[in-house]
Formats: C-alpha cells, structure tokens, sequence
C-alpha cells in the first residue's frame, strides 16, 4: 500500500519553477534570431529555414509550459504572488516567444532582403534586445530566492537593481532603435517601397522583446511591492 | 470482579493496537516537514523518531492519558456498575482503532485523538445518558482543537518573519546563519524540557521548584546549542552555479536547526498521541486492580505508558518506516528553514497541551503551522481545498468513531456481561 500521504498535498505545485522553466524556452527561442538574421543577410534561405523551423519547435515548447502552468493555477491556491501577477508575467513572457516566431515567419515568408548598409545597425540592435530578454530572465531566475525570503530584504534590493538594469537596456535599445529608422530613412527612396514598409515593421517587432522583457520586470516590481 | 485477567489482556492487546497504529501511520505527519526538507535522511528520521516518541510518551505523557483516562466521563455514575466503564473503554479502543485502520487505508485525513474522544463520548452517552459526559471538559477539549492550530500558525508565522528579518534579508545570510541558528536550537530545547520539567515528571515521582525547572531547562537548551553550534561550524559555504538558488548554503545550517526541532517534534507527537492508546487502557486497569472500586485519585502505573511508548516505536519499526518514506516525497517545498518554523511552533504548542492534558491533533497543529509560514509569504504555493479538507475531517470522525464505540459497547456487553 503506497500512497501519498495527505500532509504532502497540502502544497500545491508551485507557479515558479514553470515560470522559471518558460523563460527559459523563450530565451533559447529568441537566441536563435541572431544566426537567423546572419544566413538572411548571407542570402542562404535554407540555412534561414532550418533555424526559423528550430525557433518554431522552441516557441511551441514555451507554449507547452504555458498551458501546464495555467491547468495547475486554480484559484483554490494560496500563493504569496498575486494569480494574476503570475499570469501577467506568463502573458509578457509569452508575447517575447510569439513576437521573435512572427519576425522570422514574415522573413522568410517574404525571403526579405534587408540593405547590407543596415547590416551592423541591425544586428547591434537585435543583440542589444536579446539582452533585454536575458536580463529578464535573471530576475524571474530570482523568484524562487524571494519567495524564500518573503519578498523584502537585501534580496528584493537585489531584483530592483536588476530591473533598474533591464530598464537601462530597453532604454538603449530605443536609441539604436532611433538610429536604425534614421538609416533607412535615408535609403527607403531607393528601395521597393513595399519592403521598406515591412523592414519598419520588422525594427518595430524586435523592440517590441524589449518592450515585452521591460513589462516581465515591471511585474516583478508590482510582486515586490505587494 | 469477573474475567479480571481477561478484561486486562484485552486491554492492553487493544492499547498496544491503537499505540501500534499511532506509530505506523500517525508518526509519519509528525515527520513529514522533517523528511521533506531532506535535512533527514529516512533512516535517521525514524531513528530520532523512535528515541523521542518513546521519550515523549514516557515522559510527558501523563497529563493527556489522564484527561482520557478520567477527564471526559463522570465516572462517579459507574460507582454501580464498573464493568460498564471496563466495557466502554475497551469499545472506545477498538472503535478509533478500527476507524484509524479504515480511514488511513482509504488515504482520508485522520486524526487518533478526534477519533478517541468522539468514541468515549459515544460510549458514555449510551451506556449511563447524556449526564455521564463532563460536557465542560469535552467543550475545553473541542476549543483547544480550534486554538491549537491557531496558535501554531501564530507562532511560526512570527518565527519565519525572526529569520527573514535576523538572516535571509540581510546582506550576508550565511554568516547571520551561523550567528542565529544556535539561539534557535537553544530555544527548541529550553521550550520543549521547561514544558515537560514542569508538567509532565509528576509521576515519576519528580516534583522540583520553579527555579530547578527552569535551570534544567536552560542546562537541556545551552547543551544543544552547544552541538549544534559544533555541527554549523562544519559547514562550508557553497559555491552558487548561475541561476542557482543562491540561498542553497544557508539552508545547510537550517538542516542542523531541523534535526533539532525533529526530535523536538517527535518528542511532543509522543507525549500527545500516547494517551489516545493508552488512556482508556489505565482506565481499564485501574478499575480491574482495585477489584471493581472506582478511584479517582489512583497514580498511573508506569508500565501503562511504557506499553503505549513500545507499542508506538513498534508501530514505527514495522511499519512506520514505508509511509514516513513516502510523505517527504513531494515536499520539495519546504526547506529546512521553513520546516523548523513550522516544527518548532507546533511542537512548542502540542507540548504546551501535553502538559494542560488537552489531547489535541499533532496534524492539526502543523498544518496550522505550515499556513503560518505560507501567510509570511514563505511558500509559494499551498493548495487551500485540502488544507481546508484536513480540518473538516474532524467533523466526520468526532461521530465516526462515536458510532463504532457504540457498537462495540454493545456486543462487548452481549458478550462478557
């Protein structure tokens, strides 16, 4: 007769370390952006294929962990994180994977050629966003320390400081953003117009991984000042 | 009196029944926080368990075997007809016996002591009317099974807000660790032997003064701090892989503290729980020894809570040790400085209960605890339905066990009378 005693199912499954395992799948989702973006600025479509196929089988496991996490959230939990906290987070986090998924389906939808004078602007700009994401991800990693440590101390001192980081990053990412727009300002008179249309479109979509990296953290302060 | 040998042998068959599933099933909660932190091994648990449930039950187990014993039922109605009492007492046995037996076999929340006390009431009420239950006491024990986990959340929530505050807040948490950590360990012994010194060494002839209590107390307190203190200094702090869990060197001195509060919790599980076994079996024996008289004022004889204290290590032995390896699994949650919180509050406060001879539900009260450390938002998730599910069980098992006492009463009746 093995059972699980009933003392142990009084703790429920932790919203955390799902949290925590979902970052972690859209990070390893967004990072594919870069070499995708280099095989697209080589020509080389099928490299470009392979990795945008990669980067949709890492979104669709990030989609997974999502759905498990909302099925093990009812409202009879007692969690010292707000469930709607947690779900918000989970949607920001969530949005990161979907939005690196839909700039390399509409790339290589379109087989994009985007101008090789952009190339370092371009790529500086994208990195600099994964490094939102990353920094993100260093405080959600933090969780599980502060549900330990009650959301106060040295420890919630440290998160702020991470999340004053992050806002630091996505502040950059805004300039370069600035730039590269100028760039192709310049150049859009010489090029298809209906591409320059969809070149924006794709600057605006990798700020919006920063942008959404900013909201994750910003909901970690809300948790912290609960 | 007639089938007096009989009426003993069956009593202390159905006591060691009862002490035996206390310790098969019943110790297994009080472990559980212990096992689940892995400040435990398994082995070691249930050897902490069986040295101080047994010490407990010898120890402290007095005062609550005497409210069961004779706190509950007006015995001076069974002036008449002792054998009556005799029968009750047997039925009440077998009846939470059988109910622990059957409940914990279908995996629903349990407790011996609601059991016991639902089945002396039951009896009472049948066999001499309404009038033979002290209605008081009872409504008294009924309050401490409400204040108690109250109580036990009230404390650990306030001892995890300490260590959040004096170590896990602070800048260096380690070394506050090794700083704190023997205060703690110096409070879990000095609570749980001043409670026992002062209440529970009655009857082995041990009275001592207020002062000689509290130097004993303070000697058993700065003793453990002393090993434990020996213990930490063992200890490395770790180094932290990138996204690890950072906290993971502290917790290492918390597992110290918890080896402390483990046996202090299976010290107070034993001093509570014994008396569900034992209680109506020194009932028994007393009627039966004075030939039928119905003495209130009797000692009780040693070797009753000696048998409680073998039957519940036995039960622990054989038994016992599968189910305390199976509740740490999926505790993840509660690491070693949440588990001592909640060890050292519901222990401090069954033991606090042992010595007014209030027999209160060990589960209860560390499910009580537990909540105290989830409302210093120390855990991050607890699932309320069950929680909620374990205290209303009370609910099913006061008349549970009632009803099989009754039965029992009446065939027991048919049978020797």
């Amino acid at each position: 007769m093995t059972r699980t005693s009933y003392f142990s199912r009084i703790f429920g499954n932790s919203p955390v370390s799902p949290l925590q395992k979902h970052i972690a799948s859209v990070i390893a989702c967004v990072e594919q952006l870069v070499p995708y973006f280099e095989a697209v600025f080589k020509d080389d479509w099928d490299e470009a294929t392979k990795i945008q196929r990669k980067l949709a089988t890492l979104e669709g496991e990030a989609d997974n962990t999502k759905n498990e996490l909302r099925m093990n959230l009812p409202t009879s939990l007692f969690m010292p994180i707000d469930r709607r906290d947690i779900l918000e987070l989970l949607d920001m986090q969530d949005l990161i994977a979907n939005r690196a998924k839909d700039i390399s389906g509409l790339t290589l939808g379109r087989k994009m050629a985007i101008p090789d004078a952009l190339a370092d602007d371009f790529m500086a700009f994208l990195q600099r966003c994964i490094d939102a994401t990353r920094q993100a991800q260093i405080a959600i990693n933090e969780l599980d320390e502060l549900v330990v440590t009650g959301f106060r101390g040295d420890e919630a001192m440290r998160v702020r400081k991470m999340v004053a980081e992050l806002h630091v990053i996505e502040n950059e990412t805004d300039d370069i953003q600035i730039k590269l727009r100028a760039s192709l300002y310049v150049l859009e008179n010489d090029l298809p117009p209906i591409d320059v249309m969809f070149i924006y479109k794709i600057i605006e979509w990798i700020g919006d991984l920063a942008d959404a990296s900013q909201s994750a953290g910003n909901r970690l302060q809300l948790m912290l000042a609960k | 009196m007639e089938h007096a040998t009989l009426l003993l042998i069956l009593a202390a068959v159905f006591g060691l029944f009862m002490a035996w599933g206390i310790g098969a099933n019943d110790v297994a909660n009080a472990m559980a926080t212990s096992v689940g932190s892995k400040a435990l091994t398994i082995k070691s648990a249930i050897i902490i368990a069986a040295i101080f449930e047994f010490s407990g039950a010898y120890l402290a187990g007095g005062e609550v075997t005497s409210t069961i014993r004779k706190g509950m039922v007006d015995s001076a109605m069974f002036i008449d007809s002792p054998e009556l009492l005799v029968y009750g007492m047997l039925s009440a046995l077998l009846a939470a016996g059988v109910w622990l037996l059957f409940a914990t076999r279908q995996g629903l929340p349990v407790s011996t002591t609601h059991s016991i006390v639902g089945a002396i009431v039951g009896f009472a009420v049948v066999a001499m009317g309404v009038d033979a239950v002290q209605w008081e006491k009872v409504a008294n024990i009924a309050m401490s099974w409400v204040v108690s986990p109250i109580l036990a959340g009230t404390m650990s929530y306030f001892l995890y807000r300490s260590v959040q505050i004096l170590i896990l807040d602070s800048k260096n948490p380690f070394e506050n660790a090794k700083r704190f950590v023997p205060f703690y360990i110096f409070l879990t012994g000095f609570i749980i032997s001043l409670v026992t010194v002062f209440k529970g060494l009655k009857h082995l002839g041990l009275d001592m003064t207020q002062a000689e209590c509290y130097g004993i107390a303070a000697i058993v307190g700065v003793v453990s701090a002393i090993i434990g203190t020996f213990m930490i200094h063992r200890i490395k702090e770790q180094p932290v892989d990138i996204g690890g869990f950072h906290l993971h060197s502290v917790e290492l001195v918390f597992g110290i503290l918890m080896v402390f509060t483990a046996c202090a919790m299976a010290f107070a599980h034993g001093s509570n729980d014994v008396a569900n076994a034992i209680g109506p079996v020194a009932a028994v024996v007393s009627i039966v020894n004075s030939g039928g008289l119905i003495e209130q004022e009797s000692m009780l004889p040693p070797w009753v809570l000696l048998l409680g204290a073998m039957g519940i290590v036995a039960g622990l032995m054989m038994y016992g040790h599968k189910v305390i390896a199976t509740v740490g699994v999926g505790i993840t949650e509660l690491t070693a400085s949440r588990g001592f919180c909640c060890n050292l509050s519901a222990s401090t406060t069954v033991v606090l209960a042992s010595g007014t001879g209030l027999p209160i539900s060990t589960t209860h009260t560390l499910v009580g605890a537990v909540l105290g450390v989830g409302l210093a938002r120390g855990i991050s998730a607890l699932n309320m339905r069950v929680i909620g599910s374990i205290f209303m069980s009370w609910i099913i098992t006061l008349p549970a066990g009632a009803i099989l006492a009754i039965i029992f009463f009446y065939i027991l009746k048919a049978i020797l009378g």
